[in-house]
C-alpha cells in the first residue's frame, strides 16, 4: 500500500491541454454507465439491427447463400437501396431515443441537486466546456448506434458492389452523417436541457417522450382542426423525417422518412421550415441550458 | 495610546488609499513591499438593477485574509465574483495580477475553492470526486489520483476515502470540500465558511488545517466569515464589508501587536499611596490611566518586559493581583465597523 504524506505541497507538474478538458466528463460518465447492466445489455442490444443489416447486404450477393437457403428469388425483394438505409437510420434513431431518456436525465441533474457545478466552474473550466462535455456523453453513444454503423454497412454493400456504387450512392453516406448527427444534436440538447430543468430523473425521462407523443399529438389536432399540415412543426420526428428525406433524397416525394419519423402523406412540411423550426429549438435548448448552469444562482 | 483599526467608512464607496491617515500611510508602505493577492479597483456588482457591491476600492496583501460581514454584507458575492460566477457592472478586479475581466480563465487556474454549503456528488467516493476535480483544474489522470490520496490523508479522511460523499458526517463533507480545493495545489485559496455546522474539535480540527496551510507560506488564502473567532486565529488581514461597502480594512498583526502593549493591572498596596506606584511606572515610560480599587490602565513602551513591572512593585511594596492584556481586538473593530451614525448597531 502507498504511504502518502501527509502534508500539504503545491503541484509543479505538467498540465493537460485546455482543449481536451470537457473529455474527463465523457470518461468518468462511461465508468459509471458501464456499471448499469440494464445499461449495457440495452447498448448491446442496438447492434442487433446492423448486424443483422449486415447479414442481408452479404446474403444479397452472395448466390450462393441464397441457393442453400433455397431463396433464390429472395435477392428481387431485398434491395439495398435509399429506403433501406433510411429505415435502418430510423431503427437505430428510435433506440437512440431510448437510450437519451434513459442516460440524458442523469446528466446534469446530480450535479444540480447537489451543488456541484460550482465546484466544476470554480476552475479553468467554463460553463461551455461543461455542457460540451456532457453533450459528449451523448454524442458518442448515440454516433455508435447510428451514424458509425451505417457507414460501416454503407462501406460494406459499397465494398461488395464496387467503387461506382458508392460514387453513385455518395448521398446516402451524406444522409447517414448529416441525418444522424442532426437528430443526435436535437436529442442531446433536449435530454440536457430537461435534465437541468427538472431533477427527479424519472419525470426528466418520462418528459423526453412526452415533448416527442404529447407535442406531437397536440401538433396533429391542430392540423385535423385547422385542416393545415403546419402543426407537425410541433412533432420533432416529422421535423427529423423531413429533413432525411431532404438530405437522402433531395427531397423526392417517393420517400418519407424512416419508422419513427415517417412522414404523413399530405402532411409534409417545406425542408426550409424543418430547419428553421430545429435550430430554433436548439436555441430554446441551449438558453435553457445557460439559465441553470451557472456558478451560483442569483436571488434577485 | 490605544491603537485605532483600519478606515471607517462615510456612505456609499470607500477607498482604501494611501495617505487617509497616519495608520494607512505606514500600511502602504509595509503593503507596498509585496504584491497584492487581490486588488478590487471600483468593483461594482449588481443583481436586476440593485447595488450588492459597490464600487469597492483596496488592495489587499495579507497571506491570509479574512472577510468578515454580517449576512447580506457581500462576502459570498464578493468570492464568486472574483471566481467569474458574476460579472461586475462597474470596475474590476485582480487576482494575483489577473484580471478577472479579460483574464477569467487564468484566475480560477490559480485559486481552490470551499464553497459554504454542500457541495458534491453523493454517489461518488471521496477520491474518484477530488480526482474529477483535479482534472478538470488541468492535472493529468495519474497525478490527480495521487494528489486525490494525498489531500484526503491530509485533511484526515484517509481512511474513508473510499466511500460515497453522500455517506459522510458533516464535518467530513467540510473536510471533503478542502480537500477538493487543494488537490490541484492553488496559489490562492478562497474558504467560504469553512467551520459551518462543525462540533468542537472538528472546527479545531478544520482550523489547525488551515493555520497549517497558511504557515507553509505556498499559498494566499482568503477566509469568509462571520464568526470572529475563526478569522481571528487564521487570518493577518481583515476586510469587512456592510451593505457592499468596505466598513474597514485592517492588519490583526499590527492590531494584535500594538495591544500586547496594552494591559489592565489589578493592584493592592498597604498603606503605600498608589500615586508613588504610578510615577515609578512612568519613569519605566509607560502611559498610565488609574481607575477604581487599584485597578491601572497602561501601555508598555516598546523593549520593556512585564516582569519589570513585577520587579517595580515588589520595590515599592505593591502587590499585583491580576494582569490582563487586550484581547478581542477583533471584536471590537467589527462592532466599531457595524456602527451606524448614531452609534447603534
Amino acid at each position: 500500500m502507498a504511504v502518502y504524506k501527509k502534508t500539504y505541497r503545491p503541484y509543479e507538474g505538467a498540465l493537460t491541454a485546455s482543449w481536451r478538458r470537457f473529455l474527463v466528463i465523457p470518461r468518468y460518465a462511461f465508468e459509471d454507465l458501464h456499471r448499469s447492466r440494464f445499461l449495457t445489455i440495452f447498448y448491446l442490444a442496438s447492434f442487433l439491427y446492423p448486424l443483422i443489416a449486415a447479414l442481408i447486404i452479404y446474403v444479397e450477393h452472395n448466390v450462393d447463400a441464397l441457393k442453400l437457403l433455397n431463396a433464390q428469388n429472395a435477392a428481387n425483394l431485398l434491395s439495398i437501396d435509399t429506403g433501406f438505409f433510411m429505415s435502418f437510420l430510423g431503427w437505430q434513431s428510435m433506440l437512440a431515443l431510448f437510450l437519451a431518456a434513459f442516460i440524458g436525465p442523469g446528466q446534469v441533474s446530480p450535479d444540480l441537486a447537489n451543488n456541484a457545478l460550482s465546484l466544476y466552474l470554480a476552475r479553468p473550466f467554463s460553463r461551455a466546456e461543461y455542457i460540451l462535455g456532457k453533450l459528449s456523453v451523448l454524442w458518442i453513444l448515440m454516433s455508435l448506434m447510428t451514424w458509425v454503423p451505417g457507414l460501416l454497412l454503407f462501406c460494406l454493400e459499397g465494398y461488395l458492389e464496387g467503387p461506382k456504387w458508392m460514387a453513385q450512392h455518395f448521398r446516402i453516406a451524406a444522409g447517414l452523417f448529416l441525418g444522424a448527427w442532426v437528430w443526435i444534436l436535437v436529442l442531446s440538447l433536449l435530454a440536457l436541457a430537461l435534465s437541468a430543468w427538472v431533477k427527479w430523473r424519472p419525470a426528466a425521462g418520462a418528459l423526453v417522450f412526452g415533448v416527442f407523443f404529447v407535442v406531437s399529438g397536440f401538433g396533429q389536432v391542430i392540423n385535423r382542426v385547422e385542416d393545415t399540415g403546419w402543426g407537425s412543426l410541433l412533432s420533432i420526428n416529422t421535423l427529423v423525417g423531413t429533413i432525411w428525406v431532404n438530405v437522402f433524397t433531395g427531397g423526392d416525394a417517393g420517400s418519407n422518412g424512416g419508422a419513427f419519423f415517417r412522414v404523413i402523406p399530405g402532411q409534409q412540411l417545406p425542408a426550409w421550415g424543418c430547419w428553421f423550426m430545429l435550430g430554433v429549438l436548439c436555441l430554446v435548448f441551449l438558453a435553457m441550458l445557460r439559465l441553470k448552469i451557472r456558478g451560483a444562482e442569483v436571488v434577485r | 495610546m490605544v491603537p485605532t483599526h483600519g478606515n471607517k467608512p462615510g456612505k456609499g464607496s470607500v477607498s482604501i488609499e494611501c495617505g487617509s491617515n497616519t495608520k494607512h500611510k505606514q500600511e502602504c508602505l509595509c503593503y507596498g513591499m509585496t504584491d497584492p493577492v487581490i486588488e478590487l479597483d471600483g468593483l461594482e456588482v449588481r443583481f436586476g438593477g440593485r447595488p450588492i457591491l459597490k464600487k469597492l476600492k483596496a488592495s489587499l496583501t495579507g497571506r491570509s485574509i479574512g472577510l468578515l460581514g454580517p449576512n447580506g454584507a457581500g462576502k459570498s458575492t464578493l468570492l464568486n465574483t472574483l471566481l467569474g460566477f458574476h460579472q461586475p457592472s462597474a470596475g474590476t478586479a485582480r487576482v494575483l495580477g489577473h484580471d478577472i475581466r479579460t483574464h477569467a480563465r487564468e484566475v480560477r487556474a490559480l485559486i481552490g475553492y470551499m464553497p459554504e454549503n454542500d457541495s458534491f456528488i453523493a454517489s461518488m467516493s471521496g477520491v474518484r470526486f477530488v480526482r474529477l476535480m483535479a482534472e478538470l483544474s488541468g492535472l493529468p489522470s495519474e497525478q490527480a489520483l495521487e494528489r486525490a490520496h494525498e489531500a484526503f490523508f491530509y485533511v484526515g479522511l484517509g481512511e474513508v476515502r473510499y466511500r460515497a460523499l453522500g455517506t459522510y458526517s458533516l464535518g467530513m463533507k467540510q473536510a471533503a470540500k478542502l480537500a477538493q480545493a487543494i488537490a490541484h495545489g492553488p496559489k490562492l485559496l478562497f474558504l467560504d465558511e469553512p467551520t459551518n455546522g462543525l462540533d468542537p474539535p472538528a472546527r479545531t480540527r478544520m482550523i489547525q488545517l488551515i493555520q497549517e496551510i497558511r504557515d507553509r507560506g505556498d499559498l494566499s488564502l482568503i477566509l469568509s466569515s462571520h464568526l470572529l473567532r475563526d478569522v481571528e486565529e487564521c487570518c493577518d488581514q481583515v476586510l469587512i464589508l456592510k451593505d457592499g461597502n468596505i466598513a474597514a480594512y485592517c492588519n490583526l498583526e499590527e492590531e494584535r501587536r500594538a495591544n500586547r502593549r496594552f494591559l489592565e493591572i489589578e493592584t493592592r498596596s498597604d498603606g503605600v499611596p498608589s500615586s508613588c506606584f504610578l510615577e515609578a511606572l512612568e519613569k519605566l515610560g509607560c502611559e498610565t490611566a488609574q481607575g477604581a480599587q487599584g485597578r491601572i490602565k497602561l501601555v508598555l513602551p516598546e523593549g520593556l518586559e512585564v516582569r519589570r513591572l513585577y520587579a517595580v512593585a515588589a520595590e515599592q511594596n505593591v502587590q499585583i493581583r491580576r494582569l490582563n492584556r487586550k484581547r478581542d481586538s477583533l471584536e471590537d473593530i467589527f462592532l466599531k465597523a457595524m456602527e451606524t451614525g448614531n452609534g447603534r448597531l
